[in-house]
């Protein structure tokens, strides 16, 4: 029996035409950028080709983009990096309660180095509001982070709105957009943004590597340090083969003009029509007017996360329960906890299934009637379980 | 084609293409996630974990994979330099380390840690009583390449190791990216706590490496996040990355245990025949890592010979491909010392178990042409 991925959110699998643009990168093109002779020059190139095609297409320069090993560096840049360069300037840093780790964690670490941060609430559909920005926003912040799209239910933030709010105040605007990357077209400019982290494994790029757009007068330091690629931003031996599948993952998106924000869509629509055929009750987690259509993130009331997801799994459903990146542990997910609060049942029987290439109409048909008949399953044994108790 | 360029970069192995196309094709859950693809991803990592630690008879924990050397070295100096800055902020390296090593340094001196930068003699190589001589009661670091990029002189990290043997709060870190698979070290009994290497170098993928960090020994991590590699390096774990790296590693210890004297062949080869030229000063002592040889042409200018040996379809390189500050002067020739008329004329060739005698023959003879051209 072939699973079906249904968790695009926790990684996505390679595009094949990104596999075979690596491995023609990795036979012919071996040379290393900074050395001169002609195998280097030839890397050179490409390298410079790639970086100036994902600049275009975000509506940026080419010196205003880095490539990292991926989104957790380019998140790490962006927010250690601008703390620490602009400290003189104060102290405060804004971001939310729903951030990917990677940026939480970023955020606390600062704390620990005399930063003060402060933790957006967002509302019960994950949406940061306009006011809670303009009440703690102070003369000393010199940061405001907040993602584009959650990855565990999918809610959209008004970035451009958000940003506008601070435009003309000295903080920098960053939006983690790993899971946003690829559904619609981003212009940096026109979202008011000045920096912006992406993830190539979250669209059908490798894993270990991304990028981190910083608009030119950005300041920021570099998180590791030694010869002077990317523009001493980001040292290391440049990883072409990937920054190669990268840029192949995101011109597959593009020459195609956005082409999945409609299937996904599609996808959620049917996957919530046979819930509701099969009188399911449920109830989807996130904002109903902004989301990413990629991520749905549905409670299953009577159900509870650890039997749900086994029974998933057992029944080849590969879905999650929220982030991956908690590193295999079934904590309670942050994000439903600031949407929620700590006692709400939503908290612990909510299910992320997340769409992706790997799909078709047919398999998430097929996918929500046996997550349906799961659900009956679970419903009816803890109403047993009820009865005799 | 004759590559000679294997310390800026090598090619990598059809086999280790194999195991990257094969694990990013099959395998591309994400080792995090609790289903079945996600269970099949963190097996192979763990096995991945094994099998270095395997390899360099360290255990499966003590090994974090990395996005490459410079990430290693930065991960190991900063790493301990914030997690141990309550016991002292002195740090001890030399000043023929890697860019890595030597400006994650600099930038440490600027957060109020203080850097011993130890000279080198005209060999090339680090004395140990250097090392003792500059040890404070606040050192918590010493940082010593294995075998170096330009010049490659074997520095003595067994002596260094026993010097600080019994220094539980100075922790002693390697690069052995170009040393691997070339020249043999045991971590174990070397008193090594931290130890770096990157894939690129031995014919595995660029952006790829690892950071062996002895099992007691903590670190303050370089990116936080999810907290993979035991919350130690926290980001998506490269798969495909890591397994095609392990690969590569396992190659060129097998590489290195059949064909060691290969190399050593082609450096002896390569000395006697620059031994005929009357221009050449060679800038390597003998008995150094087999697979590097500096040598200078003092009155020529490398890049015009670089140019010319490109032209034939040679590839050398005239100084590490991390471009030092100075642009013309190699920072590496200048702390041994060499006259500038040396340490702004030299070239390195580097060897892989792929290159053959005939190669440095034919080397050396376009090289004698590209002289005699020059010279009109
Ligand atoms: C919103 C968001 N930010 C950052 C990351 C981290 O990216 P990476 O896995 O490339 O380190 C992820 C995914 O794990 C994510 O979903
Ligand atoms: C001795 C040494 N250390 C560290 C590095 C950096 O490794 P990477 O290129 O993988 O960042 C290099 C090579 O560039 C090197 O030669």
């Amino acid at each position: 029996m072939d699973a079906i991925y249904l968790d695009h959110a926790a990684t996505t699998p390679v595009h094949p035409a990104v596999i075979e643009a690596m491995t023609n990168a990795l036979q012919t093109s071996f040379g290393n950028p900074s050395s001169i002779h002609s195998f280097g020059r030839e890397s050179r190139a490409i390298l410079d080709r790639c970086r100036r095609y994902v600049a275009d297409k975000i509506g940026a320069s080419e010196k205003e983009i880095y490539f990292t090993s991926g989104g957790t560096e380019a998140d790490n840049l962006a927010i250690i990096g601008v703390a620490l360069a602009n400290k003189a300037k104060g102290k405060h840093i804004i971001t939310t309660q729903i951030e990917h780790h990677a940026v939480l964690h970023a955020a606390e670490h600062l704390e620990t180095l005399g930063f003060e941060v402060t933790y957006l609430p967002v509302n019960q559909y994950g949406q940061v509001e306009m006011r809670t920005l303009q009440e703690s926003l102070r003369d000393d912040t010199i940061l405001v982070s907040i993602m584009m799209v959650n990855n565990e239910v999918g809610t959209l933030q008004a970035i451009a709105e958000l940003a506008a709010i601070i435009k003309d105040h000295q903080a920098y605007f960053h939006t983690d957009a790993v899971q946003a990357f690829g559904l619609e077209q981003i212009n940096v400019a026109k979202l008011g943004l000045d920096l912006l982290s992406v993830s190539g494994h979250k669209i059908n790029g490798p894993k270990g590597t991304g990028f981190l757009y910083a608009g030119k007068g950005v300041k920021f330091h570099a998180l590791q340090h030694g010869g002077a690629q990317e523009r001493l931003k980001r040292p290391g031996t440049e990883s072409l083969p990937a920054i190669v599948g990268l840029t192949k993952a995101i011109e597959l998106i593009v020459e195609d003009n956005y082409p999945h924000k409609a299937s996904y869509e599609n996808y959620r629509t049917v996957f919530l029509q046979v819930l509701a055929q099969e009188g399911i009750t449920f109830q989807v987690n996130g904002a109903p007017n902004a989301y990413a259509p990629s991520i749905l993130n549905i409670s299953f009331p009577g159900t509870s996360v650890e039997s749900l997801l086994m029974n998933l799994d057992l029944d080849g459903i590969a879905a999650s329960s929220g982030s991956a990146c908690t590193a295999g542990s079934l904590e309670l997910s942050h994000v439903l906890i600031a949407m929620y609060g700590e006692q709400d049942p939503r908290t612990e029987n909510a299910i992320r299934f997340s769409f992706g290439l790997a799909n078709d109409a047919a398999q998430i048909k097929k996918a929500a009637t046996k997550v349906s008949q799961i659900i009956k399953r679970l419903t009816k044994q803890s109403t047993i379980i009820e009865e005799v108790k | 084609m004759i590559y000679f360029d294997n310390s800026a970069t090598t090619k990598p192995l059809q086999e280790v293409l194999e195991s990257f196309h094969t694990v990013s094709e099959s395998y591309y859950g994400n080792a995090s996630s609790v289903h079945r693809l996600g269970l099949e991803a963190s097996r192979i990592l763990r096995k991945a974990h094994e099998q270095a630690g395997l390899l360099l008879n360290v255990n499966p924990e003590e090994i974090i994979f990395t996005s490459g050397g410079t990430e290693g070295n930065n991960l190991a100096i900063k790493g301990i330099a914030y997690a141990y800055q309550s016991r002292g902020k002195h740090i001890i390296t030399s000043k023929i380390e890697h860019p890595s090593v030597l400006v994650a340094c600099e930038f440490l001196a600027t957060q109020g840690f203080e850097i011993t930068y130890l000279p080198v003699d005209q060999t090339g190589v680090v004395k140990v009583d250097d090392i003792k001589a500059a040890l404070r009661e606040d050192t918590i670091l010493v940082s010593i390449m294995h075998v170096n990029n330009e010049l490659g002189t074997i520095q003595p990290i067994k002596e260094i190791g026993a010097l600080l043997s019994d220094r539980r709060y100075t922790f002693f870190h390697v690069d052995d990216v170009q040393g691997f698979g070339k020249v043999k070290l045991e971590l174990k009994d070397n008193g090594i706590d931290l130890y770096t290497l990157s894939g690129h170098k031995i014919h595995g993928l660029k952006g790829t490496g690892l950071l062996y960090v002895k099992k007691q020994v903590r670190l303050a991590p370089l990116f936080h996040g999810g907290g993979q590699q035991f919350e130690r390096r926290s980001g998506t774990e490269n798969l495909p990355g890591i397994v095609s790296l392990v690969k590569a590693m396992r190659v060129v210890t097998e590489y290195h245990l059949h064909h060691a004297e290969h190399i050593q062949q082609l450096n002896n080869k390569l000395r006697l025949e620059l031994s005929h030229f009357p221009e050449v000063v060679i800038n390597t002592i003998e008995d150094q890592a087999p697979h590097i040889l500096n040598f200078s042409i003092p009155g020529f200018k490398p890049e015009v010979i670089l140019h010319a040996l490109t032209e034939r379809n040679i590839f050398v390189s005239t100084k590490s491909a991390c471009s030092s500050k100075k642009p013309d002067e190699s920072a590496v020739l200048s702390a041994i010392q060499l006259p500038r008329a040396q340490s702004t004329s030299a070239i390195r060739v580097s060897f892989s178990y792929h290159n053959n005698e005939g190669e440095v023959e034919l080397f050396a003879r376009v090289l004698k042409k590209i002289l005699k051209d020059l010279k009109k």
